[in-house]
């Protein structure tokens, strides 16, 4: 039918059909084909279903930490001593980086971090596990929030984190003893103690933050947050609620604290006050000090290097680790040595200034007379001391001082505590591998030679003298505030920590607390003589260096004297004891009226809290302590309400 | 021109077939599409299908062997359309590989291409019928096809060059290739193939890295093969039933790779299933085996021929593509006839079916 196509040339030509044959071939190569990929099929998804889908859901699923907030500090009213803030932090996913050439220098522009100091945080973390995030920025701003949230796609390896940071008091306040929070360190995080401590992950590094770390950290959660392919949010699973660390309340009294504070503002040296009837820590402070908030950040060079180059070490605790002779506060313990070994009550000296033994001249700093018992604590006649040292010798001395713990940890729940020296015939032998001679305890009777205190250990000895030999370990947490598992956990951190008690015989307290009485009110702390307050104590100038050495030196003020000053208040069963060092305070009343400050504030609480007492008509509306947290006056807690600036 | 009448002739089953599957890729690009920035594209779609189906019902009117005559005209044309992509082409991703015309039309002629070719394919072993081929005659068919290929290649678009070639495969299978013949050049392949691929002048490290990544997915894990995982983890998760129209989690997350166009296939696995799976791919052997018949009814060799050419088209395009999604086959970003979105690919297989129906509605026309 060629008409039909009249323009077409080969029609007449070619009218053969392709071979059925071939045809047929190619049905067969077709449905070869579709079986081919039929059978793909069933591999994936009858036969490996339930792997794709295990790898389905791990692609959407991502865990996000919930962090803790870590518990708070409260004073043993219940005000607020350290709180927490809620702030930002930026981590980076090492896994997610991509391309870290194109990468950086985006980072480095949004979060204002330099491209040196975030391939230092890369390094700083390189032997911890790659799935680990890794902290590059703290408290970063909204803007630079914004910046990681309009990057997603381009940085998913930027993730941020809310988390609640530590807010302390101002200035220091009570720096010691709280302690601060960091960042776990590389060191910790190899320790397979720290295993489930994760990079950027705060730890108490001193202080209670420190001892009680365990208990305020709480335990992290997680939210279950599906995602797509760029990390973006697009629905929720489920979540592990955080459980927050425990609020901890401190035996801290705030007020007594602030007048503590206040007392050794611009000194060097330290202040303990506890309750001697139970070991709580009333107030603590250590001089110079330094700012928790610094370290809660990352920390600074140069706040670093300012701390590092102080010669007077702001982050010693010195109320726990200086060791220091204790000079003439130690007659306090030698003069209850004397009394209970009978040697003391009949002792009469004349002072002239000095007396002589083995050979050599003691000198006092005075020509007192004739010395007892009596008189000799508000004189602190050195001479007096000489004479019943000699009379007790090292090992009778040593006896007496090291059942009122010298030489030794009072236990107190803060890292490390220092253990001061008792001198004996067996300790010359363990450390010096020497003899004792005679003659070396004539310096020790009045505190000096080679016995050396801490100032809370002195205020423990001396709280034990002043509880009829009942001594306490001391405390910043109250022990009904700790879990009875946390409790053993400390004692053994914390050996030899227990309640020790002292034979001491009630007329020989009284005997000792009247001379004492006598020392505030006409003795070396007339000075500090609190008009109405049953305050009594005992000074203590102790030599830096010996008279030849401080002639040598030429003198100045690093070669001043310390001065110690161990206080309490009423007189016979006291309420509280203070123990003050001022390094290079030159003379004991010096110190003395630091802790009169102190003993002022307390008595006058107390005073103020009995009115309040009286007054009220039914007893139940006794303020509570947490109610006390509205109390007028407390609002000059020294707590800022702004957080601290960025440290970067 | 036809008669009207002869539309009884029309391949109606087939075009039922082609319809459903259409109407399964307008439902699957919806969802794939529903939480991203190409959601619309369904509509999209739609509208395609409908030109596609205008421009069926015409080319079918116009007697193929017209088109025969023409072939090598138009086969002059697009040689020059290809030429003029890769001086005047838009440039997309890298590529040039369209021609911009005023209106905001964008002309592939790639694809058009192949349909030519398949014209003058067919053509050109018409005039060989009756007798075994030559070298020559290899050469010459060769040749026809390996200069626009080359062409394509070099815009480059590896997955389009590459669907030239079942063309040539076919009618040199169905023209008549000696056993002899077809081993020694399979064995030329082989060895300028590998010097090709040694050499790196012919494919970019990129497209070499495409091409092997398939076998081991996690030997790159974050760029090809990153695809392969992500379409293996949305293909096998979808087990047998499948998790759900809008609720597939590798598609819906955004995991899946261009879920609806390259990887639609995959989308649709995790998101109907196994059973979804295969009533797809038995729907493409039905539509695959009533083409054949139409081959085997045709009135003369070159519509045969036609046909068998589209065939070849398909098929390939449906191997390579659903193979890649289920990790038998490397990523080349072949679209899926008919399933896949995209106005050019919808054209030509409309197109396509439309000189079938040609053929088909002309078989009793001797």
């Amino acid at each position: 039918m060629s008409t039909s196509f009249p323009n077409h040339d080969f029609l007449n030509e070619k009218q053969e059909k392709v071979a059925p044959g071939k045809l047929h071939a190619a049905q067969y190569i077709v449905a070869l084909i579709l079986v081919t990929l039929f059978a793909g099929l069933w591999r994936l998804q009858v036969l490996g279903a339930s792997n794709y889908r295990l790898l389905a859901e791990a692609n959407r699923i991502r865990k996000v930490p919930v962090l803790a907030p870590r518990g708070k500090l409260f004073d043993r009213e219940g005000r607020i001593l350290v709180d927490n803030y809620p702030s930002t932090s930026c981590y980076l996913l090492r896994e997610q980086v991509k391309d870290a050439a194109a990468d950086l220098p985006l980072i480095s522009a949004g979060l204002h971090l330099p491209i040196e100091q975030i391939q230092a945080t890369i390094r700083r973390f390189e032997a911890t596990p790659g799935y680990l995030a890794i902290p590059l920025k703290q408290d970063i701003t909204p803007d630079e929030q914004a910046f990681v949230e309009a990057h997603r796609n381009e940085l998913p390896e930027l993730e941020t984190l809310d988390e609640q940071r530590r807010l302390y008091p101002r200035d220091g306040f009570a720096a010691h003893l709280i302690g601060y929070v960091g960042e776990v360190s590389e060191q910790m995080l190899n320790d397979p103690k720290y295993a489930f401590y994760a990079p950027g992950d705060v730890v108490g590094r001193s202080g209670v933050e420190q001892t009680y770390d365990a208990l305020l950290r709480g335990k992290d959660g997680s939210r279950d947050l599906i995602v797509n392919s760029h990390g973006k949010e697009v629905g929720r699973l489920g979540q592990e609620l955080a459980v927050p660390g425990e609020d901890l309340k401190l035996t801290i009294d705030l007020d007594i604290q602030m007048a503590a504070e206040k007392a050794m503002e611009g000194k060097i040296g330290a202040m303990v006050a506890m309750d001697p009837h139970t070991g709580e820590i009333l107030a603590m402070v250590s001089r110079p000090t330094f700012d928790p908030n610094e370290f809660s950040g990352r920390l600074t060079r140069t706040y670093w290097s300012s701390i590092l180059n102080n010669p007077d070490h702001p982050l010693l605790n010195k109320a726990i680790q200086a060791q220091l002779a204790p000079g003439s506060t130690f007659k306090i313990i030698m003069s209850l040595a004397g009394l209970e070994e009978d040697k003391a009550q009949d002792l009469k000296v004349n002072c002239q200034g000095g007396a002589s033994f083995y050979g050599h001249f003691y000198a006092c700093d005075k020509h007192h007379g004739g010395v007892d018992i009596h008189n000799a604590i508000p004189l602190s006649c050195d001479t007096f001391y000489y004479t019943l040292a000699n009379r007790l010798g090292i090992d009778t001395i040593a006896k007496y001082a090291s059942a009122l713990g010298i030489g030794q940890k009072t236990g107190v729940d803060l890292p490390d505590e220092a253990t001061g020296i008792m001198p004996s015939t067996m300790w010359k032998m363990k450390t010096q591998h020497a003899k004792w001679y005679a003659g070396e305890v004539i310096s020790v009777g009045i505190g000096q030679g080679a016995v050396t205190v801490t100032p809370i250990q002195l205020a423990r000895a001396l709280a034990g003298v002043a509880s009829g030999g009942s001594l306490k370990r001391p405390h910043i947490v109250f022990p009904s505030e700790v879990p009875n598992e946390e409790q053993e956990a400390l004692a053994a951190t914390f050996p030899g920590s227990g309640d020790k008690v002292v034979p001491v015989r009630k007329d020989n307290w009284q005997l000792i607390s009247d001379a004492m009485a006598q020392t505030t009110i006409s003795g070396t702390a007339a000075a500090a003589h609190l008009e109405g307050i049953d305050f009594i104590g005992k000074t203590g100038t102790a030599q830096v260096m010996s008279h030849d050495a401080l002639a040598r030196s030429g003198g100045g003020h690093k070669t001043d004297p310390n001065a110690w000053f161990v206080g309490m208040a009423p007189r016979r069963n006291p309420d509280i004891v203070v123990a003050v060092l001022w390094e290079h305070g030159n003379w004991g009343n010096n110190s003395a009226k630091l802790a009169a400050q102190v003993i002022d504030a307390f008595v006058n609480k107390q005073r103020k809290l009995e009115n309040n007492i009286r007054v009220a008509s039914v007893p139940s509306q006794v303020p509570k302590p947490e109610a006390s947290i509205a109390v007028p006056g407390s609002t000059i807690v020294a707590v800022s309400t702004n957080p601290p600036q960025g440290t970067n | 021109m036809a008669r009207l009448s002869s539309f009884r002739d029309f391949d109606w089953p087939l075009l039922g077939m082609v319809l459903l599957l259409s109407i399964i890729s307008v439902l699957e690009i919806k969802s794939a599409t529903l939480h991203t920035k190409f959601h619309g594209f369904d509509h999209k779609q739609i509208g395609f299908l409908a030109i596609g189906l205008v421009l069926m019902f015409l080319i079918s009117l116009i007697d193929y062997h017209r088109l025969l005559d023409i072939a090598h005209w138009a086969y002059g044309v697009s040689l020059a359309a290809l030429v003029a992509v890769l001086l005047i082409g838009t440039k997309v991703l890298g590529g040039r590989r369209w021609i911009k015309f005023p209106g905001g039309i964008h002309f592939q002629p790639s694809e058009w291409v192949k349909l030519i070719l398949i014209v003058v394919i067919a053509r050109y072993f018409w005039g060989l019928a009756g007798r075994d081929l030559t070298w020559g005659d290899v050469g010459k068919a060769a040749a026809m096809v390996m200069v626009p290929m080359l062409l394509v290649l070099k815009q480059p678009d590896l997955g389009t060059a590459l669907t030239y070639l079942p063309i040539l495969i076919c009618g040199l299978f169905l023209g008549g290739l000696r056993f002899k013949q077809a081993a020694i050049i399979l064995l030329v392949i082989a060895i300028v193939g590998g010097g090709a691929w040694r050499t790196g002048k012919v494919l970019k490290p990129y497209q070499k890295a495409r091409l092997t990544s398939f076998m081991d997915p996690d030997s790159d894990p974050r760029g090809a093969g990153y695809q392969i995982k992500q379409s293996l983890i949305a293909v096998g998760s979808g087990g047998i039933w499948g998790k759900g129209t809008n609720k597939g989690t590798q598609t819906q997350g955004d995991f899946l790779p261009i879920p609806y166009t390259d990887f639609i296939f995959a989308a649709f696995c995790e998101e109907h299933g196994f059973i979804g799976a295969i009533g797809v791919l038995l729907l493409y052997f039905l539509i695959l085996m009533r083409l054949i018949q139409n081959a085997q009814t045709a009135a003369d060799l070159p519509g045969s021929f036609i046909i068998m050419g589209v065939v070849a088209v398909i098929v390939f395009q449906i191997a390579v593509n659903v193979g890649m999604v289920v990790g038998l086959m490397p990523v080349t970003g072949i679209p899926l006839p008919l399933m896949s979105y995209g106005g050019s690919s919808i054209l030509f297989t409309f197109l396509a079916l439309g000189i079938v129906m040609n053929i088909r509605m002309r078989r009793f026309v001797n």
